[in-house]
């Protein structure tokens, strides 16, 4: 190529976060807190539910993650951490009042205006709640604009269970019809036990009219999506979110390829029709 | 574009004239292997010479290179930091000229990335035509890069004892206008020119038993084959093939304190797929575990993946990969097993 056709570009660069500032911090599990922030300059973040950011612990580095909050609700935005690595360790140590650097929103979310009129099926295993969350709001609070709406979620045990208090409101809701499984009680369990794919039996869904969103641990989705297929849904109503290294979020570092497709562009929303065919995938 | 001449004597001249205003990077001896590096003194660069270890996209993208300055007192306030100097690379070979397209088309695409685009765009780009294989291990005639078309601001060709100059854009012409001392080209140094393009055809063979076109098929129907085993079980992992592939551009992104504990930066590395850790999260997932399938993910890349998403192969058949791997993994050997008996 002639470099003078190459394209004019911003010396504030792709790679330069904004500074939000943290607001408040909850403790989730012994292993997952909640973080709520705010951008320093008051702009809401301005995301699709199901869309990720780059948050900077500066000093240490950057990490992708999940946005966990419906844009429904007000210019700031939540963010449930995993303490596993050293920007999530970083961001663990943090109090109220700290700043971090955000990149993003990145990727395709999902299809909400698609999905309108449609009844829902979410299944979400342990972490995968974190990103369903933010479509499981939006749903929520544009309640009339679908269909039945139907949350499937297991963990590996009760003290891994998230958002808790928001569990008990679903649960409560006649209008949602909320089921919870965990793979191995305690003594105070009371409820399901048994892998998410039990909360299958018997459940009544509608292939014609029904979308399933499925987000969990990589294990899962083969299973799951058995599931889903087997009472009738097509493949384009299927939809999935991917959890890959999306180091920088803007298509260029490649670590979170998938054969050919850059899951920070393309996705990290998917519906299985698209991935049907991507070996890396499933 | 016009065609000029420049006396072969006339070389070092020119390139003392460039050193006056511009970086002036070509091919040198370091360690008595022959590599890209900044041109200390005229006598240094050598345009007759090919078979560079590692390929020029270090100037455009530098195996480590700074985004980010921020100050570590709790304020942060990040700046975006991009470095790029006026320079004149000095006798690019076409197959890295074809591989700085694919890096152009990489940078500018979706997310301009401005790190990038401005090294590339303040470079001027002085290619020479290869005359002889480097060795038994490149093969770009079967890729299509023995020759370029574009991607160059000149372009040298030897023929006797002078270059014949193809000038690629007003730049490279003004180049030599503002140093006055190339000629026109006449009747005859067209003729000559076109000779010496006949006989050099001649002395590169086609190293593919196959259409390259038909590359990308054979890989879609060798997904699944045992062949990627039997290169994961060769392979080392070491990373190598990327760190001298002229068009592999993942990196790496980390921070760093500096000592005095007040400033830190945000900077990129060069990164391998091959990497064991390449596509694990953080959770302990490792999406591509298994040697074999890192291989066959770089294959893809340079024979499918690319070529689907720009257009043209990943691979510009320089051999670098080759001449670096330590158990003499090839692509020539691995495409032609790939086409099988059909």
């Amino acid at each position: 190529m002639d470099a003078r056709l190459l394209p004019a570009v911003d010396l504030d660069t792709i790679f330069r976060p904004r500074l939000a500032q943290l607001l408040n911090v909850e403790e989730m599990t012994a292993k997952e807190k909640l973080f709520t922030f705010q951008f320093k300059d008051g702009t809401p973040l301005g995301h699709d539910p199901g869309q990720f950011v780059e948050v900077s612990a500066f000093g240490i580095g950057e990490a992708p993650i999940s946005v966990s909050s419906s844009p429904t609700r007000g210019d700031t935005f939540e963010l449930c951490v995993r303490a596993v690595g050293n920007v999530t360790n970083a961001l663990h140590r943090m109090a109220p009042g700290a700043t971090v650097g955000i990149r993003g929103p990145f990727g395709r979310g999902f299809p909400v205006d698609e999905m309108r009129g449609r009844n829902v099926l979410f299944v979400a295993g342990g972490l995968g709640l974190v990103p369903l969350r933010s479509l499981i709001h939006a749903v929520l609070d544009m309640r009339q604009d679908f269909g039945a709406v139907t949350i499937l979620y297991g963990t590996k045990n009760p003290s891994e269970l998230l958002f808790q208090k928001e569990l008990a409101q679903w649960e409560a809701r006649d209008d949602v019809d909320y089921q919870v499984t965990v793979d191995v009680a305690d003594e105070s369990w009371r409820g399901n036990v048994g892998v998410i794919t039990t909360l299958f039996r018997g459940l009544p869904v509608d292939p014609r009219n029904t979308v399933a969103v499925i987000v969990g641990p990589p294990v899962m989705y083969r299973f799951v999506i058995r599931e889903v297929l087997g009472k009738g849904l097509p493949m384009g109503r299927i939809l999935v979110s991917l959890e890959r290294r999306m180091k920088c979020g803007v298509g260029k570092c490649g670590h979170c390829q998938i054969n050919g497709v850059y899951v920070c562009q393309k996705g990290p929303v998917f519906t299985y029709s698209e991935l049907r065919n991507l070996q890396e995938a499933l | 574009m016009p065609l000029k001449v420049i006396e072969k004597r006339d070389v070092e001249p020119l390139v003392r004239h460039l050193m006056e205003r511009f970086q002036v990077v070509g091919i040198k001896k370091k360690d008595g292997k022959n590599t890209y590096g900044v041109i200390e003194s005229p006598a240094e660069l050598r345009l007759d010479s090919c078979a560079t270890i590692a390929s020029p996209k270090k100037y455009f993208f530098p195996q480590r290179e700074t985004l980010l300055q921020f100050a570590v007192d709790g304020s942060w306030e990040p700046r975006a930091v991009v470095e790029a100097q006026p320079r004149i690379i000095f006798g690019m070979r076409p197959c890295d000229i074809a591989a700085t397209w694919m890096l152009d088309m990489a940078f500018s695409e979706v997310n301009p990335d401005a790190n990038y685009l401005e090294k590339r765009k303040r470079a001027l780009v002085i290619g020479v035509d290869c005359q002889e294989p480097c060795d038994e291990y490149c093969f770009c005639k079967s890729m299509g890069t023995l020759e370029v078309e574009t991607g160059y601001d000149l372009l040298f060709t030897a023929a006797d004892d002078t270059y014949i100059a193809r000038t690629g854009t007003p730049e490279g012409e003004a180049l030599l206008e503002e140093w006055g001392k190339a000629r026109e080209a006449l009747y005859e140094d067209r003729i000559k020119l076109r000779a010496v393009q006949r006989e050099k055809e001649e002395r590169f063979k086609e190293a593919l038993e196959f259409d390259v076109e038909e590359l990308p098929r054979f890989l879609e129907d060798s997904y699944r084959s045992l062949l990627w085993d039997v290169l994961g079980e060769k392979c080392l992992s070491c990373g190598s093939c990327n760190l001298v592939c002229p068009t592999c551009y993942c990196f790496n992104v980390l921070d760093e304190v500096k000592l005095n504990l007040s400033e830190g930066e945000r900077y990129r590395v060069w990164d391998s797929c091959q990497l064991e850790g390449f596509a694990k999260v953080a959770t302990g997932e490792n999406f591509r575990e298994r040697r074999g399938d890192r291989v066959r993910h770089r294959f893809f890349r340079k024979g499918k993946y690319m070529k689907e998403m720009f257009g043209r192969f990943g691979c510009v058949g320089c051999g670098r990969c080759t001449r670096a791997c330590l158990v003499h993994i090839n692509p020539i050997e691995v495409y032609n097993q790939l086409k099988g008996g059909e």
